[in-house]
């Protein structure tokens, strides 16, 4: 047994601290705006210029001037800001974001990122992404470990162009919570059902003992 | 100095040449030009270089440039809704510059500010520092990016008064400050033109001495995620 989608969201929403400012990039990391946890308020950044996000629209109050990072119409909440995209990068880049929760195609043990692009195969654009994690205060990754053929995605070095060197400071996957120090990858916890020793065979990563 | 024109061709009369450098507000499709834009396809204007966060979709926002083949070069930070685009870039039609999306809009910001580079941790490490300038600041390592300045900034907003100050409506802000900011002559397509006065100064998001022209027109604002609740 491993967490699902879901069960790996809300793993990844007890990261959340109380009044905290948190971007939530596309995918999984969407989904932990459904598990925020009971008293903790935060305020979600969307990069294309809005603080405090509310809820997707019902069909009456669907507005095209009002949409998150993934192009998806969205609301407002009473708390709400709106400002251009050169300031929402300011409070990116300031540090004023306290943590970043982004999806990856590829993670290494010293923390680089990948999730931007395929050579050859797939070439979206970055996006806010490098800025995201050159800016914010903690960089938190939600992915599956290993992919479709088992292979590991947690490596020792990453083989697809970098998003940002060394920016990860943990790790959420199917599998478990690994943490970026000194040296690899340090267990915090695995996945209901999963032991150490099944989480250590699907990482390539140097795994440092507690 | 009258700022209101009757089309989105009339005001870019005289402006548009072959092979300028144009900055464009919007994000995805919310907030774009997209009169402007297709005052620009009738015009036939061709190897234009945008600097635009992205390329709309293969028949909406910039994408109805890529069909005509008006575009030389794009500078964005994400392209992945237009396959069109795609089919241009992969066999090397058109050229592509990838600026991380907070680094488009500072070099956008800081060229419409005087400010000719920055400094930036962004991309420190990745493909988008090779070639750059690298430097130390209390032993953090930062890269050097230029400042954009353009020949035509088109931007969208919700309201403008005669003078040309701005209002935005909710995220359709987005780029089109910094874009505006950041064109030697900047023209404006908006929903609605009120009399000068009417706008609360204390509440304008850009200032009129950034526009030069404006037009008003209707917009179809067409939505890219179309996303509802489950209730």
């Amino acid at each position: 047994m491993a967490w699902d989608r879901n069960q790996m969201a809300a793993r990844a929403a007890k990261e959340l601290q109380d009044g905290w400012y948190v971007n939530l990039g596309i995918g999984i990391p969407t989904l932990v705006s459904n598990y925020i946890p009971e008293g903790i308020e935060v305020t979600l950044q969307s990069e294309n210029g809005m603080l405090g996000m509310g809820p997707f629209p019902t069909e009456e109050n669907l507005d095209p001037d009002l949409i998150n990072a993934g192009k998806q119409t969205i609301t407002e909440l009473p708390q709400t800001s709106y400002f251009d995209s050169a300031q929402s990068f300011g409070m990116i880049r300031g540090g004023k974001i306290a943590m970043a929760i982004l999806g990856a195609m590829e993670v290494s043990e010293n923390g680089d990122l990948a999730n931007w692009m395929i050579p050859g195969k797939l070439v979206k654009g970055m996006g806010g992404a490098m800025d995201l994690v050159a800016g914010v205060g903690r960089v938190v990754v939600v992915m599956d470990h290993t992919n479709k053929h088992g292979e590991s995605k947690v490596l020792k070095n990453c083989t697809l162009p970098l998003t940002g060197k060394a920016v990860i400071d943990r790790i959420i996957t199917n599998l478990g919570v690994l943490d970026v120090v000194e040296g690899g990858l340090k267990i915090v916890e695995t996945a209901e059902g999963v032991t150490s020793e099944e989480l250590i065979r699907s990482t390539e990563a140097t795994i440092v003992s507690p | 100095m009258k700022k209101i024109f009757n089309s989105a061709e009339d005001a870019l009369s005289g402006i548009l040449k072959d092979g300028m450098f144009i900055a464009a507000g919007g994000f995805g499709l919310c907030g774009i030009p997209e009169l402007l834009l297709a005052a620009i396809k009738s015009s036939g204007t061709k190897e234009l270089i945008f600097a635009s966060n992205n390329a709309g979709v293969d028949d909406f926002g910039i994408g109805i440039l890529l069909q005509t083949r008006q575009v030389k070069k794009m500078i964005s930070s994400y392209v992945g809704e237009n396959a069109e685009f795609m089919r241009q870039y992969l066999s090397g039609e058109l050229e592509l510059e990838f600026n991380p999306q907070g680094t488009l809009a500072e070099r956008m910001r800081a060229g419409g500010s005087g400010i000719p580079a920055f400094y930036t941790k962004t991309g420190v490490g990745t493909i988008i520092a090779e070639g750059k300038e690298h430097k130390n600041f209390d032993g953090e390592t930062y890269i050097m990016e230029k400042s954009l300045v353009a020949d035509l900034s088109i931007v969208k907003a919700w309201k403008a008064d005669e003078t040309g100050n701005l209002v935005f409506r909710k995220t359709a802000r987005n780029f089109n400050p910094p874009a505006a900011m950041c064109g030697k002559i900047c023209v404006a397509e908006v929903e609605e033109i009120v009399p000068t006065g009417s706008l609360d100064p204390d509440l304008i998001h850009l200032p009129g001495i950034y526009v030069h022209r404006i037009i008003k027109g209707h917009h179809e604002k067409r939505i890219e995620q179309r996303t509802i609740r489950e209730v």
